[in-house]
């Protein structure tokens, strides 16, 4: 079981992971156009570039745009929670183990103290994430079962990890349940709207390049975001 | 009935069409047979097909329904933060499903749909400033607004506004007549002040091609009479063109994309014509935004570049008050408080914030910014179409609420306002609240506190 699921499960998970990725990038590429979109992409290539990362940045960066300060709680939730789902399981010793002894390499690893706060992290800013879709009337409207189940695929790897690794009662259980998960995630993401793992920088750079190129960006020092 | 009379989904191009309309009070019978009007399904499933491409499917799909733009909207915000009015429900509940259903929506849907795009959105593109995907709801309900055009399904005086593009190349019934006899009358009409003066028409190879709003000519044509003696007292080399001279895009606003190609095309030949070194527009947002930002891609130009260099009025304001050729009187300049209203179509949307603060440095002492301001600014509420559409004309009341709080806030006297829509919504917001201030384009303000050389000035009497 441990070695189906670690094996070509897991392999499969990944290749449909990048796979589905690839095609996710390449179809919205293929779909921009510069007369629908009017926007000149190819033209005026240094301020595209220009107004693409400085669309990208203000918003990788927490409190970097207007609208990270002025809501410092979703800010604070948001970044807790993405800064948890992308480098706990990347820099997660356990999982370097696993690849070094599959692979022979390894890479920096988080002392097991770091990990377990951003796993907690990852998973009370989804508590609250839930919250305010129920309490938030602005948020409620928009939100359907949809949300709620791919919070759940989202969060579920942590939480079953994190039980795993506290060698809580049925060890074996929670780490069957934290491989399964995360390959459902794995194979979620291109099919769903956690796409925007790198959708978020296609759009953003995206609206980026209508700013720089076309909305002024050729005039004004940028858009202040 | 699948097709009105009146409401239909073929364009106005003659003007039996147009008079009907006209003739057609307050659009009555318009709507009503707007009730029966069919849908095309196949027609807008194959729209969407065709135009709907990767950038809104994947806004639409991304979306992650967190709420973030909800206020955003000034619309949200001063209708008690109606859920209803959150932008990211506003554009699922509409373009969301007419793409989800591949276009198998009825009559009653899309009208639904149009009250949605023409009333509750004026496509000042601020939500999109505010969503971490920089999902851009405005562009959405521009490219909506097509849709429903194609449909018939628009507001009456949009589809007139259109129909006068397609028929004046103008947003008014201002012929090429008119509004060369306009020009001379008002060139006449100076004669006595600014001995000299001019408008000249058709100048082959001049600095400035200058180009207006119809509205100008057909209601105050003093404006453009101050056009002329700004550049003038700048010693400018201007022209105007007999053809091609209107340059506002209510087709825009409309969604009838045939007809802004054809609007900008008249305006991009006169470029080619007479050759001018640079293209100048009036005092007006939309027209900027169409003419100068949007109209390259209309016409097809793949640089999307008009054909010689554009610029705002703001833009020539700013330089001929920093190179000299316009010095302000610094007795004159306002001592009240003043405000800027920073119009989303050439702010936003066009990057002109500092020159619009560059100006105001040389006209007025005390100068007090709006909150927010800038970039992020406030639709004045009267953008997008809606100052004009009688049907919503509850719905625009109800936004100017914001503009007249914001203003307020500042303690202006008089809001300074280059923008003709938002120089209507501020008149308006004026007339119904009563809050006591004054508006003003930069034309009349400049030509209050400029000083005349002493060669400009008129013979003593």
């Amino acid at each position: 079981m441990y070695k189906f699921l670690t094996g070509p499960l897991l392999w499969l998970s990944f290749l449909i992971f990048f796979v589905g990725l690839i095609v996710r990038v390449v179809w919205y590429v293929r779909g921009l156009s510069w007369q629908l979109d009017r926007v000149a992409y190819t033209e005026h290539v240094a301020y595209g570039i220009k107004g693409a990362l400085r669309s990208i940045v203000s918003w990788l960066l927490p409190f970097g745009t207007r609208r990270w300060k002025t809501r410092p709680g979703m800010t604070i939730l948001v970044f807790v929670f993405h800064i948890g789902l992308v480098f706990t399981p990347i820099f997660l010793l356990a999982h370097n183990i696993i690849v070094q002894e599959r692979w022979g390499i390894s890479w920096f690893t988080l002392p097991g103290s770091v990990a377990d706060t951003l796993t907690i992290g990852v998973i009370v800013s989804a508590v609250f994430l839930v919250l305010r879709r129920i309490a938030f009337p602005e948020v409620r409207i928009l939100t359907s079962a949809y949300d709620y189940l791919l919070l759940a695929i989202t969060v579920a790897p942590f939480v079953t990890g994190f039980l795993a690794s506290q060698k809580v009662a049925g060890y074996d259980f929670w780490l069957y349940a934290h491989i399964i998960t995360g390959e459902i995630m794995l194979i979620a993401i291109p099919f769903t709207k956690l796409s925007h793992i790198v959708l978020f920088f296609l759009s953003r750079g995206q609206l980026g390049m209508d700013y720089g190129i076309k909305r002024g960006g050729m005039k004004g020092k940028g858009l202040a975001w | 009935m699948p097709e009105g009379r009146l409401c239909n989904k073929k364009p106005v191009d003659s003007m039996e069409q147009l008079q009907a309309l006209l003739d057609d009070r307050r659009g009555l019978k318009y709507y009503e047979e707007m009730n029966e009007l069919d849908v095309d399904r196949a027609a807008l499933s194959t729209a969407i097909q065709n135009t709907c491409k990767s950038r809104i499917r994947t806004w639409l799909e991304i979306c992650a329904h967190c709420g973030l733009c909800a206020d955003a909207c000034p619309y949200y915000l001063v209708n008690n933060r109606d859920p209803k009015q959150v932008p990211a429900h506003k554009i699922q509940s509409t373009l969301g499903e007419i793409v989800k259903r591949k276009g198998d929506v009825d009559n009653s849907f899309m009208q639904n749909v149009m009250d949605t795009a023409w009333s509750k959105c004026t496509c000042c593109n601020r939500c999109g400033m505010y969503c971490p995907f920089g999902i851009d709801m405005g562009i959405m309900f521009g490219y909506l607004r097509g849709l429903c055009f194609a449909q018939g399904f628009v507001p009456w005086e949009l589809k007139i506004g259109s129909g006068m593009h397609r028929i004046f190349r103008a947003q008014m019934d201002v012929t090429q007549e008119d509004w060369v006899e306009t020009c001379a009358w008002m060139e006449e009409e100076q004669e006595d002040d600014w001995p000299g003066l001019k408008i000249p028409i058709d100048v082959e190879g001049a600095d400035l091609l200058y180009t207006v709003n119809a509205r100008e000519v057909k209601h105050y044509p003093e404006d453009l009479a101050e056009a002329a003696i700004l550049f003038h007292i700048a010693g400018e080399n201007w022209t105007v063109a007999s053809e091609g001279w209107e340059a506002t895009s209510l087709s825009m606003f409309a969604g009838d994309w045939a007809a802004c190609k054809m609007q900008v095309e008249t305006v991009y030949d006169s470029m080619k014509r007479l050759k001018p070194k640079r293209m100048i527009t009036t005092e007006c947002g939309h027209m900027y935004r169409a003419t100068v930002l949007e109209g390259p891609y209309w016409a097809g130009y793949k640089s999307g570049q008009p054909p010689v260099e554009c610029i705002h009025y703001v833009e020539w304001v700013a330089e001929a008050l920093r190179t000299g050729k316009l010095k302000i009187d610094p007795a004159r300049k306002i001592k009240e408080p003043v405000t800027y209203q920073d119009s989303c179509n050439y702010i936003r949307n066009g990057g002109l914030g500092d020159i619009a603060r560059e100006i105001i440095s040389y006209v007025a002492e005390d100068f007090r910014e709006m909150t927010p301001n800038r970039e992020h600014n406030f639709c004045c509420g009267g953008g997008g179409g809606l100052n004009g559409i009688g049907r919503y004309r509850e719905q625009r009341n109800k936004g100017l609420e914001m503009k007249r709080d914001q203003i307020l806030e500042t303690g202006a006297k008089i809001v300074i306002s280059p923008c003709h829509n938002c120089w209507d919504a501020i008149r308006d917001l004026e007339e119904i609240f009563h809050i006591g201030i004054s508006w003003t384009f930069l034309k009349p303000l400049l030509l209050s506190m400029v000083e005349v050389p002493e060669h400009l000035k008129p013979p003593e009497q």
